[in-house]
């Protein structure tokens, strides 16, 4: 085994997980909802790029953002705009409902057994070789999509108007709309980007993994989502690095195990995960002083 | 509130858990396994609900113990003849033990109710989402043991040759014993701790309520529960594989909490029967049925996509679910009748024991 291609390529896969996170972070964020329906972005995406194979490839990767932004757009003002002021089990609820039901749709149009996205697949090979380490294009696309994602997302965030309201909503959604900052338009503009983000990850893992199957996106959602609460989920980077964590961690114990004990990775994330959660409840990366208590 | 008042309210889950029953032995023998099925459901909901409704805590985990109780009761009812030939593997106390299918159904309900206090004495510090994520993390680890550790199941291959002894009635008496249950913890004094908790965690602690305790103890009675319905689902299907008890069924479950209301027991049923017969029903049409004149055939995946849609509609259009997370108001207005009008004759169910 190899340390250094190990640690390659479980960054590369780390930066997947944390584009995952930041789509769901930016929507618990504005509207503190946990958004288990993202995972049916991703599919979208995915499915897209099934049915666009034929096409030129910035066609497709075109399509597939477009399409994953719709729905996402969609997601909100059909369902999740009502809810709110509902309680955190209702919104939840209603996000695996939103997720079912589109499963269904994949699973009505497109059956079972899942379909070939191989637009990218060439990606696969490797780039840079050198000893017993090899690079393959992929992980360079991952690390670079993800970096460049991830910037793009601080920047619009830190360096626009829209970005401000949105870290006001994020901070505290009531007084943010007292001082004037619409809503709608911030909650809209926070799935729109949760779209995009969707279709990236989507356009990656069909270069890693051509075959989208109905469940494409809902096991890295979760991964993710136990990431973001692991990472700390109040804050944007927080739950980012929780994401990031999260797949580097998966990615590294699955080479560390000794091939005998490999099928008990889930065991041993979950179990890392839940040391995690009992020594710091509000993230790992948190600051120090944060509570999960409310003060009265 | 009256002794009598309060039985009042286990009155309609209790009686919609009898109808179901009776309704059940008019129907033809395929139909009356669906019915039979629907009854395993609502005990599954209703052990959700003893965590969940009554702490407020959302707990993606309680699959779990179904799944344990499931695979106890199914493994330890296979008879020990054909353990080894099934079941290779195999630790030898489990493969030259065999017990009959109602010791089963305790076993499982211990083990829920042990692995359930072992996991919950850690991490019922937990509040919110950290709680749910702890939770799930409990259910995929599980899930991962069962599915891969030959010594004790059947791993990735399905456990088949179960006695199949969960029969319609057997269903009622295990649904009718959880709503029981949960309707005795709900009123016992950790029952109203906890649920004053759930309203305002500040306050509670401030009077001086050891959430904690209260919260494991709910969690623990949940894991009995969930371990005796997934008895009672092993004994019902007869075979059965990991992938049956985790996370469809955990998303599915906890949506009809939801759409039922998830703060009355009355809503756990409702809405565990409500959705369960919708679910079988619509997988009817999936393969082709007559409804009135029609001939209706729906496509694969019909069914979670109506169910889908119409579960959102519901927890959209009426957050606190079909009942209102309330008990069923007729309970209340039976029981005002019954103090103003004592002589208007016994209500059926008032079952105190009295001189007589």
């Amino acid at each position: 085994m190899n340390w250094l291609q190990t640690l390659i390529d479980a960054i590369g896969l780390g930066s997947v997980y944390a584009l995952v996170a930041i789509g769901l972070a930016l929507i618990f964020g504005v509207m503190r909802l946990v958004n288990f329906a993202h995972g049916e972005l991703i599919t979208a995406a995915g499915y897209t790029l099934v049915v666009a194979r034929d096409l030129p490839v910035p066609v497709a990767i075109a399509l597939a953002v477009l399409v994953a932004v719709i729905l996402a757009w969609l997601m909100e003002r059909v369902a999740f705009r009502r809810l709110r002021d509902a309680q955190p089990a209702v919104m939840l609820v209603a996000t695996f409902a939103v997720a079912f039901a589109l499963e269904a749709v994949w699973l009505i149009a497109f059956g079972a057994r899942g379909e070939s996205a191989d637009l990218l697949s060439s990606l696969n090979r490797p780039a840079i070789h050198s000893g017993d380490v090899t690079i393959r294009w992929v992980t360079i696309a991952m690390l670079g999509v993800g970096g460049i994602l991830l910037a793009g997302t601080t920047l619009l965030l830190n360096r626009t108007k829209i970005g401000l309201q949105m870290r006001a909503a994020a901070t505290d959604f009531r007084a943010a709309r007292l001082l004037g900052v619409r809503a709608d338009q911030v909650i809209s503009v926070a799935f729109v980007i949760s779209g995009v983000l969707a279709a990236a990850v989507a356009v990656l893992l069909t270069a890693q993994q051509p075959l989208v199957t109905p469940t494409f996106g809902l096991e890295i959602t979760i991964l993710a989502l136990v990431g973001i609460v692991v990472g700390g989920m109040d804050r944007l980077t927080t739950a980012t690095l929780g994401g990031f964590a999260i797949g580097f961690l998966n990615s590294l114990l699955g080479n560390v195990l000794p091939s005998s004990e490999r099928v008990y990775l889930p065991s041993a994330v979950f179990l890392v995960v839940i040391i995690v959660l009992l020594v710091r409840p509000v993230g790992i990366f948190a600051p120090r002083g944060t509570s999960t208590e409310e003060r009265v | 509130m009256s002794a009598r008042g309060k039985l009042l309210q286990l009155l309609p889950p209790a009686l919609l858990i009898v109808v179901i029953g009776l309704v059940g032995t008019t129907v033809s023998e395929s139909t009356q396994t669906e019915f039979t099925g629907v009854l395993v459901n609502i005990a599954i909901v209703i052990a959700l609900y003893v965590f969940i409704g009554n702490s407020g805590v959302i707990s993606f985990g309680q699959i779990a113990f179904v799944a344990i109780g499931a695979f106890a009761a199914g493994v330890m009812t296979i008879p020990s003849e054909i353990k080894p030939t099934l079941l290779p593997e195999l630790f030898p106390f489990i493969a030259n033990h065999s017990v009959s299918s109602f010791e089963s159904l305790i076993l499982a309900a211990l083990l829920g109710a042990f692995i359930a206090l072992v996991a919950g004495i850690a991490l019922m510090r937990l509040n919110g989402l950290a709680a749910g994520i702890a939770t799930l993390a409990v259910l995929e680890i599980v899930h991962n043991v069962l599915r891969f550790w030959e010594k004790i199941g059947p791993g990735a291959k399905s456990l088949a040759l179960i006695p199949e002894t969960t029969g319609l009635w057997e269903a009622v008496l295990g649904a009718l014993f959880c709503a029981v249950i949960a309707f005795l913890h709900q009123h016992s004094r950790s029952g109203r701790l906890l649920r004053a908790a759930r309203e305002d965690a500040s306050a509670a602690r401030a009077i001086g309520v050891n959430i904690h305790l209260h919260r494991l103890v709910a969690f623990t009675l949940s894991g009995a529960l969930a371990g005796l319905a997934g008895g009672l689902l092993v004994h019902q299907i007869g075979s059965i594989t990991t992938e049956q008890v985790y996370l469809q069924l955990t998303f599915i479950t906890l949506a009809m909490l939801v759409v039922g209301g998830m703060g009355s027991l009355w809503g756990a049923v409702v809405g565990g029967a409500l959705v369960s017969f919708l679910n079988v029903y619509l997988l009817k049409l999936e393969e082709g049925a007559a409804v009135g004149p029609l001939h209706v055939d729906l496509p694969n995946g019909a069914t979670l996509l109506i169910l889908g849609a119409l579960m959102a509609a519901i927890v959209i259009l009426r957050p606190s679910g079909i009942t209102g997370s309330r008990e069923l108001p007729a309970a209340g207005w039976l029981r005002r009748r019954a103090q103003t009008e004592p002589a208007a004759g016994q209500p059926v169910d008032d079952n105190v024991p009295k001189a007589s």
